[in-house]
């Protein structure tokens, strides 16, 4: 059990996301860095889609009730435990009564907007329509639907897999599946249906420009700012599904690119989608930092997917040989 | 008449989208393909819109080419599907604090406010699709005369019950939250329960009627 010691509002329960209810206008939500949550959840030998608290405004304090086993990944946060230094990436134990701190993001190359604390047996929330997710729009889901505050309590399951004493980490993604273009975090696109229905010099932007990524940029959707997209004629659609990565330009040529909190469809025109594989990516850059998106190609997207997924079993492999070598020592 | 559009979602999902005017049969046929897709290997979800099917990937397909074949075949030989519905009617106040796009909606289709209330309360809407948040119907059926565009700007909060018009179409949002669409008004229903079964109050193929109980000026 932990106690939540900070007012912030915005830290969330998330895990992989709620799959199987577009119909019913429910959206995906879960971890806006899906690969982050995996590993903390690696570490801990929990399931790779156990809920763990996404954090994003900080400082964010807790109090352990009890004894338990957790892990930080995701944003370096220069966390400490009752004033101890943690390494980012780590998974370790804490005893009841201590309290763990969460400072801003560190600076610099690595630069990320998101932490995530997962839980040795996960958070133990609900599933609600097959997920633990927090539904933010329509508040169910997560830790009573709505995001954590100060003096909530929250509980894990039963853990299986015992912690190495003294802890151990593992390396950033970003690190391992570091992609950029011109020293600028990239992004793979694959074009969406109105893509054909903008003008040269806009396509041409799209692939070219660095977009910055404006304040009013949160779990639901990222507004860039760079060159206005326009299109050859005015575009209307009819309301059809869509997925998290996708770029709608509204009317005013500044896209959007739909996160994790996306509703499941919409209307306004699509100029390319951001592949699965890279969303994490966006979903860690900094306000104000830019971006860039990369042309590519069906087969490379589907490269992309597993190359996310080797890295996802090297992790798993290692953090499986790790607690067995200490198990055994 | 022209074909269908197939286009990518990124990697995680294909849309399918159908040729012509938006119709209550185009959209029969829809809810037949849509019964026909989710039974595919390859399907998440699948999930119908306003005369278009979303194909969410369970995986995405190593190759895409005889998925497209098989979703255009599958179209071709779609029948329409009539879903028989119930038929529920939410009363509405129109324009005031609870419609605060109504003088966009006036400004641009050039009819007074007693005519938008005339023709918007008029016809029977057929529920299409559910979407946008839990528990949202698209409905087909809306005069044509009251088309207004979305706006340049999505507004970033509107609250639970607003009925609003967004190009060719209209709806009433289920829950607070942002919204690109123009509100002439408000009504009150309680239009998801996720515990539910199903969590939904509207099906496709129910039928919604709006009542005006207020005009305000």
């Amino acid at each position: 059990m932990i106690e939540i010691l900070s007012d912030t509002a915005l830290a969330t329960v998330q895990d992989l996301g709620r799959a199987g209810s577009l119909g019913a206008g429910v959206g995906c939500a879960g971890a806006m860095d899906d690969l982050a949550l995996i590993a903390g959840n690696l570490l801990l030998g929990n399931a790779q889609g156990d809920a763990a608290i996404e954090v994003q405004v900080f400082p964010f304090q807790l109090r352990f009730e009890t004894r338990l086993s957790f892990a930080l990944t995701g944003a370096d946060c220069g966390a400490t435990l009752d004033g101890m230094p943690l390494p980012p990436w780590w998974a370790c134990t804490a005893e009841a009564g201590q309290v763990l701190r969460l400072g801003p993001p560190r600076r610099g190359a690595l630069q990320a907007s998101r932490a995530y604390l997962c839980l040795a047996g996960g958070v133990d929330v609900p599933m609600m329509l097959g997920s633990r997710s927090t539904q933010l729009r329509g508040a169910f889901g997560g830790f009573n639907g709505r995001a954590l505050r100060r003096g909530d309590r929250i509980a894990a399951g039963p853990a299986t897999a015992p912690l190495p004493a003294g802890g151990f980490g593992l390396e950033p993604a970003a690190i391992g599946l570091a992609l950029e273009c011109d020293r600028v975090p990239a992004l793979r696109v694959l074009p969406a249906a109105e893509y054909d229905r903008y003008t040269a010099t806009s396509q041409d932007n799209l692939w070219r420009a660095p977009w910055r990524i404006t304040p009013q940029s949160d779990r639901y959707g990222y507004r860039l700012a760079g060159p206005a997209l326009e299109p050859l004629a005015p575009i209307e659609l009819r309301s059809h599904g869509i997925v998290p990565g996708v770029i709608q330009v509204p009317h005013g040529g500044q896209p959007i690119v739909q996160m994790r909190d996306a509703q499941p469809s919409g209307g306004y025109p699509k100029i390319g989608t951001i592949i699965d594989a890279d969303l994490w990516r966006l979903g860690q850059a900094p306000i104000g930092s830019r971006v860039r998106f990369v042309r590519c190609s069906w087969d490379e997207a589907i490269a992309a997917a597993e190359e996310n997924q080797r890295w996802i079993a090297r992790a798993a492999r290692l953090a499986d040989l790790y607690r067995q070598h200490r198990a055994a020592a | 008449m022209s074909t269908p559009g197939i286009s990518l979602l990124g990697s995680s999902a294909i849309l399918f989208e159908a040729p012509g005017e938006t119709t209550l049969l185009t959209q029969q046929r829809i809810w037949a393909l849509s019964r026909e897709v989710a039974g595919w290997p390859e399907t998440g979800e699948a999930v119908p819109g306003m005369n278009n099917l979303m194909l969410r990937f369970a995986r995405p397909p190593r190759t895409l080419d005889a998925l497209i074949t098989r979703l255009k075949v599958a179209w071709e030989a779609a029948e329409p599907l009539p879903l028989d519905g119930r038929s529920i009617e939410l009363d509405v106040t129109y324009g005031g604090e609870g419609g605060p796009h109504m003088a966009d909606v006036i400004r641009h289709t050039g009819l007074g406010i007693d005519d938008i209330v005339a023709l918007h309360t008029a016809p029977d809407y057929p529920v299409f699709a559910l979407g946008s948040h839990p528990g949202y119907c698209y409905l087909g059926g809306m005069d044509p005369r009251l088309t207004t565009p979305r706006r340049q700007v999505p507004v970033l909060r509107i609250p639970g019950g607003a009925v609003s018009i967004g190009g060719s179409q209209t709806g009433v949002s289920a829950s607070d939250g942002p919204s690109g669409w123009n509100t002439i008004g408000t009504t009150s229903a309680v239009f998801f329960d996720p515990a539910g079964n199903p969590p939904a109050l509207f099906q496709p193929g129910d039928i919604l009627r709006l009542r005006a109980v207020r005009v305000l000026r």
